[in-house]
């Protein structure tokens, strides 16, 4: 099957920077891809030579079967909601989202006809009249979706598209954006620095460092069998140790990863056997449903994420954890 | 205090703000009154009479005032003309593109209206004969370009600071090509911009005297011809009522230009 899109060995050098550094993916066709990675990572600049706004320096990338490299942005089948939405401020809303259409040259009644449509798709019914500058972040956001949606486009592309928004604004809209891809069956790909965004969202997840995809795979895959230690300290608040507490407490003589759901907590007795360690705890942090509980044994911070509830604690007191030996997964130290 | 908030000035302030505005303003409308003095020999106050006589004398017995005021509306015109294209083009460039000695750049661009136009003038005027290039009314277009291409520059590049970069990225992912987003995004942008550094630049030029002092030649703009006036008087309300003509061709557009502006946009190098 062909590719929604596809990079070969793809690089994008900036002088002596490597902002992308030999990436080879491909997103399936109706996938709702994320691109996940701290700030520098390569993760926008992987979205911009998808867009057009960047061409490789080396490398090949085809969208659906075509070639995209040398094209500019206005020849893809590709549209972009912008981080900061990008919106037009000289011109309506109802402007804004026919603006595509415009260019392409669709006559009005129709270009009016199908503005309108893609804002009730958006929930903002009626918004045609009203300039930008009188929205709210989160309707400025939707008229930017509806706008490249209205192009029907093959690939959308979302820069950070949540991250001006408040939280509960920002959990709502995951939601949509997820109902919306399923209804549309557009490939979405998604840039975010927020791993619970990508994680909640994506069919598939790629971890970029440095220019590199380090990890992809399905949200679940990323999360529970991280590759190396960069991808185990990024997405989430893994349980990292180091090669000799990793031996000693039952686990392979490398770098594992432990996730605090998959520890046990209960008062330290005897001497702690093969996969359990004791150690004072430090801290506890309520989180709702969850307690978080910090320890330090032998040197190696510990997290445990449990019922709230389930135990009695208190700063000071020592504990032991206890984990299953199969929770413990190896990693690439990196 | 009141209930907005700001306090009320005092009743010195009050005061040199009207003396500061009277200082400013007086001349300006003694100009306006002795244009319809009865009397043209010296200008004595009060006026013994008023009349209006002497635009109808400069309207039909003074033909040697049309020429100059011709050449100036089109010197004006075309140097303003090219200084917002000129002055665009520079702006857009050096908004967008980074370079090694883009600061140095962007300061030898606004020199020209920080420079004493005497200086301009002589640099100009010496360049011209070293050159051998005539006077002629390109070479006070040229001469009177040095400023208004700065005015427009500094117009135009402030609203670029104040618009976002990924609107023009945003025109061409949604299909449109270079030009159709300069005509339908970046136009619309800058367009208020280009009026109000056009409107200045076109006064700026009209009235400029210094560096069309020494690139004019034989020629003479309206301003030389008034200041010839002076020298040798006759008819003196005359010059006035030319007076209050530049007056209003000045004033209006700076007016406009201001009005247009007024939301937070500077419209430097006013002061030339």
């Amino acid at each position: 099957m062909t590719s929604a899109v596809r990079f070969q060995n793809v690089s994008r050098h900036f002088g002596a920077v490597r902002a992308v550094d030999n990436v080879s993916l491909a997103i399936a066709p109706g996938e709702f891809f994320a691109m996940l990675g701290p700030s520098g990572s390569g993760k926008t600049t992987c979205l911009r030579l998808i867009a057009g706004f960047e061409q490789p320096t080396a490398g090949h990338i085809e969208i659906f079967g075509d070639t995209a490299e040398g094209l500019p942005p206005y020849r893809r089948s590709v549209n972009t909601v912008f981080q900061d939405y990008a919106l037009f401020p000289h011109m309506t809303v109802g402007e804004n989202v026919a603006y595509g259409l415009m260019i392409k040259g669709v006559a009005r009644a129709e270009r009016e006809a199908r503005a309108k449509q893609a804002l009730a798709l958006i929930k903002l019914p009626g918004f045609e009249t009203r300039r930008p500058g009188q929205l709210s972040g989160g309707q400025r956001q939707r008229v930017a979706l509806a706008r490249a949606l209205v192009n029907e486009p093959k690939v959308l592309l979302l820069d950070e598209p949540l991250g001006a928004l408040d939280l509960k604004l920002r959990e709502q809209m995951q939601e949509e954006l997820r109902a919306l891809q399923h209804q549309l069956g557009i490939t979405f790909v998604f840039v975010t620095h927020d791993q619970g965004e990508a994680l909640s969202m994506a069919d598939r997840v790629a971890i970029f460092n440095e220019g590199k995809i380090v990890q992809d795979g399905t949200p679940a895959d990323i999360y529970e069998r991280p590759r190396s230690r960069f991808v185990a300290d990024f997405v989430g608040s893994s349980n990292v140790m180091g090669p000799d507490f990793a031996q000693r407490h039952g686990g392979p003589a490398s770098w594992v990863s432990l996730r605090p759901e998959a520890i046990r907590v209960s008062a330290a007795a005897g001497i702690a056997a093969p996969g359990s360690a004791d150690g004072q705890v430090i801290g506890l942090h309520y989180q709702g449903a969850l307690t978080r509980v910090v320890i330090i044994a032998e040197g190696t911070r510990l997290i445990a994420a449990v019922p709230s509830g389930s135990v009695s604690l208190h700063e000071g007191d020592r504990v032991r954890f206890t984990w299953d030996r199969t929770a413990l997964v190896a990693m690439a130290d990196e | 205090m009141r209930s907005d908030g700001s306090p009320r000035a005092g009743f010195g302030l009050k005061l040199s703000a009207a003396l500061g505005i009277l200082f400013l303003h007086v001349p300006l409308a003694l100009i306006v009154l002795y244009a319809f003095t009865t009397e043209d020999k010296s200008f004595a106050f009060p006026p013994p009479g008023l009349t209006l006589k002497w635009f109808a004398t400069a309207w039909h017995d003074r033909p040697d005032i049309w020429p100059p005021l011709w050449l100036s509306l089109k010197v004006a015109v075309i140097a303003t003309a090219l200084a917002i294209v000129l002055g665009t083009l520079a702006a857009a460039a050096l908004y967008r593109a980074s370079f090694f000695g883009k600061e140095s750049l962007s300061l030898l661009f606004i020199l020209p209206i920080a420079l004493p136009g005497i200086i301009t003038g002589i640099a100009l005027r010496s360049a011209f004969d070293i050159m051998g290039i005539p006077f002629s009314t390109w070479t006070i277009v040229l001469g009177h370009a040095t400023f208004c291409i700065v005015v427009v520059y500094n117009n135009v590049l402030a609203r670029f600071r104040r618009t976002s970069g990924s609107m023009i990225e945003a025109s061409m992912d949604l299909g449109a090509d270079g030009f159709q987003t300069f005509r339908h995004v970046v136009l619309p942008q800058i367009a208020t911009a280009l009026l109000a550094g056009g409107m200045l630049a076109f006064a700026l030029s009209f009235d400029e005297i210094i560096v069309t002092t020494f690139t004019a030649g034989q020629q003479s703009t309206l301003p030389i011809w008034m200041l010839n006036e002076l020298i040798r008087p006759r008819q003196r309300p005359v010059t006035n009522v030319v007076a209050v003509l530049v007056i209003a061709v000045t004033f209006i557009p700076i007016l406009l230009a201001y009005y247009l502006t007024r939301d937070g946009e500077h419209t430097a190098g006013a002061g030339k």
